[in-house]
Protein backbone atom coordinates (compact mmCIF):
# COMPACT_ATOMS: atom_id res chain seq x y z
CA UNK A 1 0.00 0.00 0.00
CA UNK A 2 2.99 2.41 1.09
CA UNK A 3 4.59 1.40 -2.36
CA UNK A 4 1.31 2.10 -4.34
CA UNK A 5 1.15 5.26 -2.62
CA UNK A 6 4.51 6.37 -3.16
CA UNK A 7 4.59 5.47 -6.77
CA UNK A 8 1.24 7.17 -7.79
CA UNK A 9 2.95 10.09 -6.33
CA UNK A 10 5.82 9.78 -8.35
CA UNK A 11 3.97 9.50 -11.31
CA UNK A 12 1.88 12.82 -10.20
CA UNK A 13 4.92 14.58 -9.46
CA UNK A 14 6.69 14.01 -12.93
CA UNK A 15 3.98 14.92 -14.47
CA UNK A 16 3.93 18.31 -13.09
CA UNK A 17 7.56 18.28 -13.96
CA UNK A 18 6.50 17.62 -17.27
CA UNK A 19 4.18 20.00 -17.85
CA UNK A 20 6.15 22.77 -16.60
CA UNK A 21 9.08 22.18 -18.69
CA UNK A 22 8.84 24.17 -22.45
CA UNK A 23 7.79 21.61 -25.50
CA UNK A 24 11.75 20.53 -25.92
CA UNK A 25 11.30 20.60 -29.83
CA UNK A 26 8.53 23.43 -30.88
CA UNK A 27 8.64 24.05 -34.82
CA UNK A 28 9.70 27.10 -36.15
CA UNK A 29 7.07 29.31 -37.40
CA UNK A 30 7.94 29.31 -40.84
CA UNK A 31 7.02 32.07 -43.21
CA UNK A 32 3.75 31.34 -45.70
CA UNK A 33 4.39 31.03 -49.27
CA UNK A 34 2.46 29.85 -52.07
CA UNK A 35 3.26 28.18 -54.88
CA UNK A 36 2.43 28.89 -58.25
CA UNK A 37 1.15 26.41 -60.57
CA UNK A 38 2.99 23.56 -58.66
CA UNK A 39 6.13 25.07 -60.56
CA UNK A 40 7.19 28.31 -58.36
CA UNK A 41 6.85 30.61 -55.35
CA UNK A 42 6.71 33.80 -56.74
CA UNK A 43 7.70 35.99 -53.95
CA UNK A 44 10.75 36.20 -51.83
CA UNK A 45 10.24 35.05 -48.72
CA UNK A 46 11.91 38.06 -46.91
CA UNK A 47 9.31 40.61 -48.97
CA UNK A 48 12.92 41.58 -50.46
CA UNK A 49 15.54 40.60 -52.65
CA UNK A 50 18.23 38.18 -51.38
CA UNK A 51 21.98 39.13 -50.96
CA UNK A 52 23.65 36.99 -53.97
CA UNK A 53 27.43 37.27 -52.20
CA UNK A 54 26.33 35.77 -49.02
CA UNK A 55 24.10 33.29 -51.22
CA UNK A 56 27.76 32.29 -52.71
CA UNK A 57 28.76 31.53 -48.96
CA UNK A 58 25.70 29.75 -48.27
CA UNK A 59 25.75 27.24 -51.01
CA UNK A 60 30.04 26.72 -50.43
CA UNK A 61 29.05 26.27 -46.82
CA UNK A 62 28.77 22.17 -45.63
CA UNK A 63 26.84 22.78 -42.55
CA UNK A 64 24.59 25.45 -44.38
CA UNK A 65 23.46 25.07 -48.14
CA UNK A 66 26.03 22.55 -48.79
CA UNK A 67 24.84 23.14 -52.52
CA UNK A 68 28.64 21.73 -53.79
CA UNK A 69 27.79 18.48 -52.57
CA UNK A 70 25.34 17.47 -55.02
CA UNK A 71 26.08 20.05 -57.92
CA UNK A 72 28.40 21.49 -59.68
CA UNK A 73 29.02 25.81 -59.58
CA UNK A 74 30.93 28.28 -60.91
CA UNK A 75 33.51 28.10 -57.35
CA UNK A 76 36.72 27.30 -58.73
CA UNK A 77 38.57 27.79 -55.43
CA UNK A 78 36.24 24.80 -54.49
CA UNK A 79 38.29 21.77 -55.26
CA UNK A 80 35.48 18.92 -54.97
CA UNK A 81 31.44 19.61 -56.94
CA UNK A 82 29.46 16.82 -56.62
CA UNK A 83 27.95 15.02 -59.49
CA UNK A 84 24.76 13.83 -57.72
CA UNK A 85 22.56 16.64 -59.39
CA UNK A 86 22.77 18.81 -62.41
CA UNK A 87 25.38 21.25 -62.96
CA UNK A 88 23.97 24.92 -62.04
CA UNK A 89 26.57 27.12 -63.94
CA UNK A 90 23.30 28.60 -65.85
CA UNK A 91 20.84 27.94 -63.32
CA UNK A 92 19.69 31.75 -63.76
CA UNK A 93 19.07 31.67 -67.64
CA UNK A 94 17.52 28.15 -67.13
CA UNK A 95 14.95 28.85 -64.49
CA UNK A 96 13.04 31.58 -63.61
CA UNK A 97 13.43 33.09 -59.97
CA UNK A 98 10.10 31.97 -58.76
CA UNK A 99 11.13 27.80 -59.90
CA UNK A 100 14.45 28.62 -58.40
CA UNK A 101 12.74 29.14 -54.72
CA UNK A 102 10.26 26.89 -54.95
CA UNK A 103 12.79 24.08 -55.96
CA UNK A 104 15.27 25.33 -52.87
CA UNK A 105 12.33 26.00 -50.40
CA UNK A 106 10.91 21.83 -51.26
CA UNK A 107 11.80 20.41 -54.12
CA UNK A 108 9.53 17.47 -53.32
CA UNK A 109 6.79 19.63 -54.44
CA UNK A 110 8.05 19.42 -57.91
CA UNK A 111 9.51 15.68 -57.98
CA UNK A 112 8.55 13.60 -55.04
CA UNK A 113 11.00 11.46 -55.57
CA UNK A 114 14.42 13.71 -55.94
CA UNK A 115 17.43 13.24 -54.06
CA UNK A 116 17.43 16.94 -53.07
CA UNK A 117 16.52 18.06 -49.48
CA UNK A 118 13.90 20.71 -48.92
CA UNK A 119 15.83 23.60 -47.55
CA UNK A 120 12.47 25.22 -45.85
CA UNK A 121 10.57 22.61 -44.32
CA UNK A 122 10.37 21.37 -40.51
CA UNK A 123 8.25 18.58 -40.36
CA UNK A 124 6.96 15.66 -41.98
CA UNK A 125 10.32 13.44 -41.52
CA UNK A 126 11.51 10.62 -39.82
CA UNK A 127 13.37 10.42 -36.88
CA UNK A 128 15.08 13.71 -37.13
CA UNK A 129 18.07 14.53 -34.85
CA UNK A 130 17.30 16.02 -31.58
CA UNK A 131 19.51 19.04 -32.68
CA UNK A 132 17.93 19.29 -36.03
CA UNK A 133 13.73 18.84 -34.96
CA UNK A 134 11.36 21.50 -35.63
CA UNK A 135 14.15 23.66 -37.32
CA UNK A 136 14.71 23.88 -41.24
CA UNK A 137 18.01 23.66 -43.22
CA UNK A 138 18.16 26.91 -44.17
CA UNK A 139 16.52 30.15 -42.72
CA UNK A 140 13.97 32.27 -45.20
CA UNK A 141 16.74 34.69 -45.78
CA UNK A 142 19.33 32.30 -46.57
CA UNK A 143 17.00 30.84 -48.92
CA UNK A 144 16.75 34.27 -50.49
CA UNK A 145 20.39 34.89 -50.51
CA UNK A 146 20.85 31.57 -52.48
CA UNK A 147 18.13 32.19 -54.89
CA UNK A 148 19.91 35.55 -56.13
CA UNK A 149 22.99 33.88 -56.48
CA UNK A 150 21.88 31.23 -58.47
CA UNK A 151 19.74 33.93 -60.43
CA UNK A 152 23.13 35.53 -61.38
CA UNK A 153 24.58 32.26 -62.94
CA UNK A 154 24.22 32.38 -66.58
CA UNK A 155 26.61 29.91 -67.75
CA UNK A 156 29.04 31.46 -69.99
CA UNK B 1 48.82 -16.71 -53.37
CA UNK B 2 47.35 -13.41 -52.77
CA UNK B 3 50.11 -11.64 -54.30
CA UNK B 4 49.73 -13.83 -57.70
CA UNK B 5 46.08 -13.08 -57.69
CA UNK B 6 46.24 -9.63 -57.56
CA UNK B 7 49.15 -9.65 -60.03
CA UNK B 8 46.67 -11.36 -62.14
CA UNK B 9 43.80 -8.79 -61.11
CA UNK B 10 45.98 -6.06 -62.29
CA UNK B 11 47.62 -7.62 -65.46
CA UNK B 12 43.61 -8.12 -65.93
CA UNK B 13 42.73 -4.56 -65.19
CA UNK B 14 45.46 -3.25 -67.38
CA UNK B 15 44.03 -5.49 -70.29
CA UNK B 16 40.43 -4.08 -69.44
CA UNK B 17 41.86 -0.60 -70.10
CA UNK B 18 43.89 -1.48 -73.39
CA UNK B 19 40.36 -3.13 -74.79
CA UNK B 20 38.41 -1.00 -74.26
CA UNK B 21 34.71 -1.32 -73.09
CA UNK B 22 34.47 -5.29 -74.87
CA UNK B 23 36.24 -6.53 -71.32
CA UNK B 24 33.77 -6.65 -68.93
CA UNK B 25 34.12 -4.39 -65.92
CA UNK B 26 34.15 -8.25 -63.55
CA UNK B 27 37.70 -8.93 -65.40
CA UNK B 28 39.11 -5.62 -64.27
CA UNK B 29 37.78 -5.99 -59.97
CA UNK B 30 38.40 -9.69 -60.08
CA UNK B 31 36.44 -11.20 -57.19
CA UNK B 32 35.69 -8.03 -55.90
CA UNK B 33 32.57 -7.37 -58.36
CA UNK B 34 30.09 -10.21 -59.24
CA UNK B 35 27.41 -8.63 -61.31
CA UNK B 36 26.13 -5.66 -60.81
CA UNK B 37 27.44 -6.00 -57.06
CA UNK B 38 30.59 -3.78 -56.32
CA UNK B 39 32.57 -4.09 -53.08
CA UNK B 40 33.97 -0.51 -51.67
CA UNK B 41 36.98 -1.74 -52.92
CA UNK B 42 36.16 -1.04 -56.10
CA UNK B 43 35.48 2.53 -55.17
CA UNK B 44 38.35 2.79 -53.17
CA UNK B 45 41.59 4.79 -54.17
CA UNK B 46 44.59 2.82 -55.43
CA UNK B 47 46.78 3.46 -52.61
CA UNK B 48 43.88 2.78 -50.26
CA UNK B 49 43.26 -0.95 -51.91
CA UNK B 50 47.67 -1.52 -51.35
CA UNK B 51 46.77 -0.81 -47.74
CA UNK B 52 44.35 -3.99 -47.74
CA UNK B 53 46.22 -5.89 -49.53
CA UNK B 54 49.19 -6.29 -47.88
CA UNK B 55 48.92 -8.20 -44.82
CA UNK B 56 52.08 -6.28 -43.37
CA UNK B 57 50.47 -2.64 -44.16
CA UNK B 58 47.13 -3.08 -43.67
CA UNK B 59 46.39 -1.29 -40.02
CA UNK B 60 43.47 -3.46 -39.29
CA UNK B 61 46.41 -6.97 -38.81
CA UNK B 62 46.64 -5.31 -35.29
CA UNK B 63 43.13 -5.93 -34.38
CA UNK B 64 43.28 -9.64 -36.00
CA UNK B 65 46.80 -10.45 -34.04
CA UNK B 66 45.50 -9.04 -30.94
CA UNK B 67 42.08 -10.49 -30.92
CA UNK B 68 44.38 -13.67 -31.86
CA UNK B 69 45.27 -13.48 -28.47
CA UNK B 70 41.60 -12.84 -27.18
CA UNK B 71 40.94 -15.49 -28.75
CA UNK B 72 42.80 -18.21 -26.86
CA UNK B 73 43.06 -15.88 -23.31
CA UNK B 74 41.14 -17.67 -20.64
CA UNK B 75 37.99 -15.47 -18.82
CA UNK B 76 35.50 -15.50 -16.80
CA UNK B 77 34.05 -18.19 -13.72
CA UNK B 78 33.80 -21.17 -15.76
CA UNK B 79 37.73 -20.48 -16.58
CA UNK B 80 37.50 -21.11 -20.18
CA UNK B 81 38.40 -19.24 -23.47
CA UNK B 82 36.84 -19.13 -27.17
CA UNK B 83 39.45 -21.81 -28.05
CA UNK B 84 38.76 -24.19 -24.84
CA UNK B 85 35.59 -24.99 -27.08
CA UNK B 86 36.26 -23.71 -30.45
CA UNK B 87 40.09 -24.88 -30.91
CA UNK B 88 40.94 -23.84 -34.27
CA UNK B 89 39.58 -20.66 -35.33
CA UNK B 90 41.02 -21.13 -38.60
CA UNK B 91 38.61 -24.10 -38.74
CA UNK B 92 36.09 -23.67 -36.88
CA UNK B 93 35.32 -20.17 -37.71
CA UNK B 94 35.97 -20.26 -41.40
CA UNK B 95 32.24 -19.91 -42.32
CA UNK B 96 31.22 -17.88 -39.45
CA UNK B 97 32.33 -14.69 -41.26
CA UNK B 98 29.71 -15.23 -44.14
CA UNK B 99 26.66 -16.15 -42.84
CA UNK B 100 25.92 -13.71 -40.03
CA UNK B 101 23.31 -12.19 -38.61
CA UNK B 102 21.60 -15.43 -37.82
CA UNK B 103 18.47 -16.15 -36.58
CA UNK B 104 18.60 -16.97 -32.55
CA UNK B 105 15.71 -19.51 -31.84
CA UNK B 106 15.60 -18.15 -28.32
CA UNK B 107 15.27 -14.45 -28.24
CA UNK B 108 13.39 -14.89 -31.52
CA UNK B 109 15.48 -12.36 -32.86
CA UNK B 110 17.99 -12.17 -35.61
CA UNK B 111 21.98 -12.09 -34.17
CA UNK B 112 25.01 -10.84 -34.93
CA UNK B 113 28.61 -11.91 -34.79
CA UNK B 114 29.02 -9.69 -32.17
CA UNK B 115 26.37 -10.32 -30.57
CA UNK B 116 27.14 -14.03 -30.76
CA UNK B 117 30.37 -13.27 -29.12
CA UNK B 118 28.77 -11.35 -25.92
CA UNK B 119 26.48 -14.49 -25.94
CA UNK B 120 29.42 -17.29 -25.71
CA UNK B 121 31.27 -14.82 -23.08
CA UNK B 122 28.14 -14.41 -20.61
CA UNK B 123 27.16 -17.99 -21.33
CA UNK B 124 29.23 -20.41 -21.73
CA UNK B 125 32.53 -18.83 -20.33
CA UNK B 126 30.61 -16.90 -17.22
CA UNK B 127 32.45 -13.86 -18.23
CA UNK B 128 31.05 -10.23 -18.71
CA UNK B 129 30.24 -9.21 -22.20
CA UNK B 130 32.62 -6.78 -24.24
CA UNK B 131 31.42 -3.66 -24.82
CA UNK B 132 30.18 -2.53 -27.99
CA UNK B 133 32.95 -0.65 -30.11
CA UNK B 134 35.29 -0.87 -27.13
CA UNK B 135 38.51 -2.64 -28.82
CA UNK B 136 38.30 -6.16 -27.39
CA UNK B 137 34.89 -6.99 -29.01
CA UNK B 138 36.33 -5.35 -32.25
CA UNK B 139 39.70 -7.05 -32.41
CA UNK B 140 37.87 -10.40 -31.74
CA UNK B 141 35.08 -10.12 -34.01
CA UNK B 142 37.50 -8.78 -36.66
CA UNK B 143 39.80 -11.89 -35.88
CA UNK B 144 36.72 -14.09 -36.51
CA UNK B 145 35.25 -12.86 -39.29
CA UNK B 146 38.99 -12.21 -40.98
CA UNK B 147 38.88 -16.22 -40.49
CA UNK B 148 36.75 -16.23 -43.64
CA UNK B 149 38.49 -13.90 -45.53
CA UNK B 150 38.07 -14.94 -49.33
CA UNK B 151 34.60 -16.84 -48.65
CA UNK B 152 31.68 -15.44 -50.04
CA UNK B 153 28.91 -13.92 -48.50
CA UNK B 154 26.51 -16.50 -47.49
CA UNK B 155 23.59 -15.49 -45.20
CA UNK B 156 20.34 -17.13 -44.85
CA UNK B 157 17.04 -14.52 -45.42
CA UNK B 158 14.11 -17.64 -45.95
CA UNK B 159 12.46 -19.35 -42.92
CA UNK B 160 12.72 -17.41 -39.57
CA UNK B 161 14.94 -14.93 -41.04
CA UNK B 162 12.48 -13.37 -43.83
CA UNK B 163 10.31 -11.29 -41.55
CA UNK B 164 13.65 -9.51 -40.26
CA UNK B 165 15.28 -9.22 -43.43
CA UNK B 166 11.75 -7.61 -44.64
CA UNK B 167 12.09 -4.70 -41.50
CA UNK B 168 15.91 -4.10 -42.94
CA UNK B 169 14.95 -3.95 -46.48
CA UNK B 170 12.35 -1.32 -45.01
CA UNK B 171 14.44 0.70 -42.91
CA UNK B 172 17.06 0.67 -45.78
CA UNK B 173 14.38 2.25 -48.11
CA UNK B 174 12.63 4.97 -45.71
CA UNK B 175 14.14 8.43 -45.86
CA UNK B 176 15.25 9.29 -42.76
CA UNK B 177 16.65 12.74 -40.90
CA UNK B 178 16.22 16.55 -41.77
CA UNK B 179 17.54 16.00 -45.50
CA UNK B 180 15.35 13.08 -45.76
CA UNK B 181 17.46 10.88 -47.40
CA UNK B 182 17.56 6.68 -47.16
CA UNK B 183 20.42 4.13 -47.65
CA UNK B 184 19.37 3.92 -50.71
CA UNK B 185 19.24 7.49 -52.31
CA UNK B 186 23.19 7.06 -51.60
CA UNK B 187 24.15 3.84 -52.54
CA UNK B 188 21.78 2.58 -54.77
CA UNK B 189 20.29 5.64 -56.61
CA UNK B 190 23.84 7.19 -56.96
CA UNK B 191 26.37 4.71 -56.63
CA UNK B 192 29.35 5.87 -58.36
CA UNK B 193 28.38 9.29 -58.20
CA UNK B 194 30.73 12.22 -56.37
CA UNK B 195 29.01 13.50 -53.33
CA UNK B 196 31.54 16.53 -53.10
CA UNK B 197 35.17 14.92 -52.07
CA UNK B 198 33.21 11.32 -51.17
CA UNK B 199 32.97 8.77 -54.53
CA UNK B 200 29.69 6.92 -53.10
CA UNK B 201 30.09 3.34 -53.00
CA UNK B 202 26.76 0.51 -53.37
CA UNK B 203 27.62 0.45 -48.97
CA UNK B 204 28.52 -3.05 -49.14
CA UNK B 205 28.95 -4.82 -45.61
CA UNK B 206 31.58 -7.11 -46.42
CA UNK B 207 34.89 -5.42 -45.70
CA UNK B 208 33.54 -4.79 -41.86
CA UNK B 209 35.05 -4.73 -39.16
CA UNK B 210 37.01 -2.04 -41.05
CA UNK B 211 39.36 0.84 -41.02
CA UNK B 212 38.96 3.96 -41.86
CA UNK B 213 41.23 6.45 -42.54
CA UNK B 214 39.16 8.51 -41.26
CA UNK B 215 38.50 6.72 -38.06
CA UNK B 216 42.13 5.88 -37.79
CA UNK B 217 41.13 2.60 -36.22
CA UNK B 218 38.56 -0.31 -36.73
CA UNK B 219 34.96 0.16 -36.68
CA UNK B 220 32.03 -2.06 -36.81
CA UNK B 221 29.08 -1.97 -39.39
CA UNK B 222 27.00 -0.08 -37.21
CA UNK B 223 29.03 2.81 -35.82
CA UNK B 224 29.64 3.21 -40.22
CA UNK B 225 25.55 3.21 -39.74
CA UNK B 226 25.40 5.64 -37.23
CA UNK B 227 27.39 7.56 -39.29
CA UNK B 228 24.86 7.85 -41.86
CA UNK B 229 22.37 8.46 -39.89
CA UNK B 230 24.32 11.56 -38.04
CA UNK B 231 25.07 12.37 -41.67
CA UNK B 232 21.55 13.01 -42.52
CA UNK B 233 20.72 14.34 -39.60
CA UNK B 234 18.80 11.65 -38.15
CA UNK B 235 18.79 10.56 -34.35
CA UNK B 236 21.08 6.97 -34.84
CA UNK B 237 19.84 3.64 -33.40
CA UNK B 238 22.36 2.34 -30.75
CA UNK B 239 24.73 -0.09 -31.40
CA UNK B 240 23.21 -4.12 -31.93
CA UNK B 241 20.18 -2.27 -31.64
CA UNK B 242 17.27 -5.38 -33.28
CA UNK B 243 16.77 -2.05 -36.75
CA UNK B 244 20.67 -2.09 -37.10
CA UNK B 245 21.46 -5.98 -36.57
CA UNK B 246 17.80 -6.23 -38.95
CA UNK B 247 19.29 -3.80 -41.52
CA UNK B 248 22.97 -5.93 -41.37
CA UNK B 249 21.06 -9.16 -42.78
CA UNK B 250 19.43 -6.83 -45.11
CA UNK B 251 22.67 -5.35 -46.55
CA UNK B 252 24.99 -9.12 -46.08
CA UNK B 253 22.14 -10.51 -48.58
CA UNK B 254 22.62 -7.04 -50.67
CA UNK B 255 26.41 -8.46 -50.48
CA UNK B 256 25.96 -11.83 -51.08
CA UNK B 257 28.82 -13.93 -53.30
CA UNK B 258 30.78 -10.92 -52.67
CA UNK B 259 34.16 -12.47 -50.89
CA UNK B 260 34.25 -11.58 -46.80
CA UNK B 261 37.57 -9.09 -47.05
CA UNK B 262 37.25 -7.83 -43.39
CA UNK B 263 39.83 -6.49 -42.35
CA UNK B 264 38.92 -4.17 -45.28
CA UNK B 265 40.62 -0.76 -45.16
CA UNK B 266 38.30 2.73 -46.71
CA UNK B 267 38.65 6.04 -46.85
Amino acid sequence: MAWRLHSSLRVVLSAAIFAALPLAVAAEELVAYKITNKTSIENSLTGKPGDPVNGRKVAINRKQGNCLACHALPVPEQPFHGEVGPDLSAAGSTLSEGAIRLRIVNPKAVNPDTFMPAFYRNDGFTRVAKKFQGKTILSAEQVEDVVAYLMTLKGN
Amino acid sequence: MRRGILAAALGLGLSAVLAGPAMTEQSQWGPYQVGDVRSGYTYAAGETRDMQDDDFVNPAMLWVDSGAELWETVDGAAGKSCASCHGDAAESMAEAGTKFPVYFEPSGKMMNLEQRINFCRTENMKADAFKWEGQELLRLTTFVRNQSRGKPMNVKIDGPAAPFYAKGKEFYETRRGQLDMACSSCHVDNAGNMLRANLLSQGMSNGFPTYRLKWQGVGSLHRRFRGCNKQVRAQPYDYGSEEYVNLELYLADRARSLPVEAPAVRN
